[in-house]
């Protein structure tokens, strides 16, 4: 039926832009100022070492054999190794990506119910007080930038109370509880950022429909107003929140390298600028490959689930 | 203002004893590090064994490697000094002493030179350290193909020969009286034959157990380590601490003992946290102007002079080191570093001489382009910007250029006729002139060519005899200072943040970072 096909050709059609985002990368970085040989050696560069280091690397060929070489490793599943240390790019990539990952869950754990609980609350006591505190709250939250609220956390729970650390360095060999409890400043930094969008888009989308005739014929039968919300008006107000929360879910994995900065967590977006920075293209490769790759997916996820929450949605006029 | 930091001024200009400092350091409760060459004869401190010492540092990538031929930062050259040993090592108060090398010696004409290797130092994985692995590890940078970034450096050695298992022969293409500095290279550790640096064996104080570059390092005690009580620690960590404000909390919270590069605008602030104290060290870094003197109209010495008039040093050191420095005197050597030219005047800032030397080259309202990026170092822009400002007092026009940090080192500095520059400096003279300074040097980014002090610079390194090599040195000072293209209008102060638990030595190596990189095994907990 529709949807399989549908599915079948979104996921044909994110192959292409993958393809197409890896050769825009790769001329990309070929475009910037000094390769990778200049790079490493900064200041201290002389033009043997610069050309020994090409030579041994193979940075002399033409950037579109050099694709074409990395592409057809890549089909038979090797990322190839990093040009700065030789080491594997899939294991330099499996813990970082592991610990993005961790971020990006943990956080989402906390801030999706939180915003669903807030935007539902805020569209049941709509034009309250409590709407309105909630609303400036989190507006207020969302126009700070990130790294403001990651260290205004810091200065507070870390360095004045001292009740969490002030550095998230995580490694393979804390216990789950240590990481968490290292990650927990973080995670309320991105918790912060993400929170407002949700509850706006729940708020809006529910106080939207409270104008729908089934509203109020549920109104009529005398239903109470909480289980008129969450049992009437959220199940038809869920696409648009789905994909907002599905986009937010895309942020936490691809843009949240200021809040690593600040907490020196060691993700993903840490790595990727230093392999810019470097030049260092199979890391950057496949950095691209996983961002890309989790921001196609998500939004072919968001697409389909608000396709099962609206049927209507599978016959386009 | 702190009344440490107004303390350690006082002392460091002589307006107070050491007596006096010491007393008024004791009465406001500071635990202040005594700048360090004046310490010299002090009581030795007590150093403690045990603990882990945790380091925050920035000058750490991902790219970074233990290969020590690749080291460019902070981060790589700590773990590098940690891990391995040298033959040669600059001491706390800037001699050479032995550290793998007992002793050398070298024929006249420093060509020829011998060097007896200590015979009781073991590898980590048990292996004796010979002569023959002292050659495999220079090899590496030498060899054909070489990537390291040492390779013109050393690259003057002919042949290496050893004699036993514990004399080593090296013959130079050129004589080099300063040979013996340049083999304490943080680059030219000493690394096993069997086993290559691709293992990270060596013998240095700590062994590596765990390394994810650009994010942490984790090296344990090196029990069998051959400097007899060192390290105090029991082990290291090192994580890595891009943002600077993160390692202040860092250091702060207590997740870290040291950091380096505290931000000098943040150094007042973090001397008041409770518990830690802010350390600077003046050592040999120091930021350059250098101008291509065969591009016109830094062809023209009246044009160089006018520039190097036109520039307000103190403005400077107080806007953008916020006073955590040095000023410069126009030559890349630092003030107490061997054969410094102490007669030399200061050149001030002098807008009318300026303006009077441009008129008699008949180039007054000069108009100059000088390229500037942050990456040459913090504050670059800045300083290009202020030093436009003092210029127009001359009657120059200084049209500041904002280059890209991408590539700075490849497209612009050396490229461009006046950019903005570093150096973190050289323990000696012949080393520091003769890789930015001589002709045809890889790193010269002046192209000055004043025939006499081409030929001095030439003739004092091979020259064995102190006395002749102060004269020659003097006397290349005395030429660059008078003509030369670069200015250099400040020395950096390195600042790093301590922890009170710290014990730090007396005398604090001012040669790099860090204690000279060797915090690991010069410091302990108090």
């Amino acid at each position: 039926m529709g949807l399989t096909r549908l599915i079948v050709n979104r996921f044909l059609f994110g192959l292409i832009t993958l393809l197409a985002i890896t050769l825009l990368i790769s001329l990309a970085l070929e475009a910037l100022p000094g390769d990778f040989a200049e790079q490493r050696l900064g200041q201290s560069a002389t033009p043997e070492t610069i050309a020994a280091i090409r030579e041994q690397l193979g940075l002399n060929k033409p950037v579109l054999v050099r694709y074409a070489e990395w592409l057809g490793n890549f089909l038979q599943g090797d990322m190839g190794i990093s040009l700065s240390n030789s080491r594997p790019v899939a294991e330099l990539l499996a813990t970082r990506l592991g610990n993005t990952l961790f971020l990006a869950v943990a956080s989402a754990i906390v801030a999706v119910p939180l915003a669903l609980f807030l935007g539902i609350v805020a569209a049941l006591y709509r034009e309250s007080l409590l709407d309105k505190m909630i609303s400036t709250i989190t507006l207020a939250a969302i126009s700070l930038p990130e790294f403001f609220i990651g260290y205004m956390l810091v200065a507070l729970l870390a360095v004045n109370w001292q009740l969490f650390p002030a550095i998230s360095s995580i490694s393979d060999s804390m216990s789950l509880g240590e990481k968490i409890y290292a990650s927990l400043l973080p995670i309320a930094t991105l918790t912060f950022v993400i929170v407002a969008h949700m509850m706006r888009m729940t708020r809006a989308a529910i106080i939207n429909l409270l104008q729908s005739p089934f509203i109020e014929m549920a109104t009529l039968k005398g239903l109470k107003r909480s289980r008129i919300i969450v049992r009437h008006a959220l199940p038809n107000a869920l696409s648009p929140i789905i994909n907002v929360i599905v986009l937010n879910l895309a942020y936490l994995v691809v843009g949240v390298v200021v809040v690593e900065v600040v907490f020196i967590y060691p993700g993903l977006g840490l790595l990727m600028i230093d392999s810019v920075t470097s030049r260092d293209l199979p890391i950057v490769q496949a950095c691209i490959l996983i961002f890309g790759a989790t921001y196609i997916t998500l939004n072919m996820l968001a697409d389909i689930l608000a396709i099962i929450c609206n049927p209507r949605m599978r016959h386009p006029r | 203002m702190n009344p440490k930091y107004h303390l350690e001024q006082a002392y460091k200009e002589g307006t107070i004893s050491r007596r006096e400092f010491l007393q008024r350091s004791a009465l406001i409760g500071a635990t202040v590090a005594v700048p360090g060459a004046m310490m010299a004869g002090a009581a030795k401190a007590e150093m403690k064994r045990g603990g882990v010492l945790r380091l925050g540092m920035g000058g750490g990538s991902t790219t970074d490697t233990i290969d020590p031929g690749t080291h460019t930062d902070s981060v790589g050259i700590t773990i590098e000094r940690s891990m391995r040993s040298y033959l040669t090592e600059v001491s706390p108060s800037g001699e050479l002493i032995g550290e793998v090398a007992a002793s050398w010696e070298s024929k006249p004409g420093a060509t020829d030179w011998t060097f007896e290797l200590r015979n009781d130092i073991e590898f980590h994985d048990g292996q004796k350290l010979t002569a023959n692995d002292v050659i495999y590890s220079i090899n590496h940078h030498i060899r054909e193909g070489s990537t390291s970034a040492v390779a013109g450096q050393m690259g003057k050695i002919s042949e290496m020969k050893a004699d036993g298992d514990h004399v080593l022969h090296i013959t130079l293409s050129e004589g080099n009286a300063d040979f013996p500095w340049l083999i304490s290279d943080y680059h030219v550790s000493i690394f096993p034959e069997n086993g290559g640096w691709e293992t990270g064996v060596g013998s240095g104080p700590f062994s590596l157990v765990n390394y994810e570059p650009g994010v942490r390092a984790e090296l344990k005690r090196n029990d069998n380590y051959f400097k007899e009580g060192r390290p105090y620690f029991d082990g290291l960590e090192v994580t890595v601490i891009a943002d600077a404000a993160a390692r202040d909390n860092a250091l702060k919270t207590g997740q870290v003992d040291a950091t380096n590069r505290v931000s000098q605008r943040t150094a007042l602030l973090l001397d008041k946290a409770p518990g830690v104290s802010v350390h600077k060290v003046v050592g040999t870094k120091h930021y350059t102007v250098p101008m291509l003197t065969n591009i016109p109209p830094f062809d023209n010495v009246k044009v160089r002079q006018a520039l190097r008039l036109a520039v307000d040093r103190e403005a400077l050191l107080k806007t953008v080191l916020g006073g955590h420095g040095e000023i410069g005197n126009d030559l890349p050597i630092g003030r107490r570093q061997e054969f410094y030219n102490t007669e030399l005047p200061q050149r001030e800032y002098d807008p009318d001489q300026a303006a009077f030397l441009l008129k008699e080259a008949g180039m007054s309202g000069l108009s100059v382009e000088l390229s500037a990026a942050d990456t040459a170092f913090d504050g670059a822009i800045d300083a290009a910007v202020l030093y436009a400002e003092h210029a127009k007092a001359a009657g120059i026009n200084v049209n500041v250029i904002r280059e890209s940090n991408d590539g700075y080192w490849s497209n612009v500095w050396q490229q461009k006729p006046w950019v903005m520059c570093y150096w973190s400096g050289r323990p000696t003279q012949d080393w520091m002139w003769t890789i930015a300074y001589e002709v045809g040097g890889a790193w010269n980014d002046n192209n000055w060519n004043n025939e006499s002090f081409q030929s001095l610079l030439k003739q004092a390194r091979v020259e064995v005899d102190p006395a002749k090599r102060k004269d020659m040195y003097w006397e290349m000072q005395r030429l660059h200072w008078e003509e030369g293209g670069t200015v250099v209008p400040l020395f950096a102060a390195d600042l790093m943040g301590v922890s009170n638990k710290i014990q730090l030595p007396e005398v604090i190596g001012s040669d790099w970072e860090l204690d000279g990189q060797r915090c690991s095994e010069r410091w302990s907990f108090a």
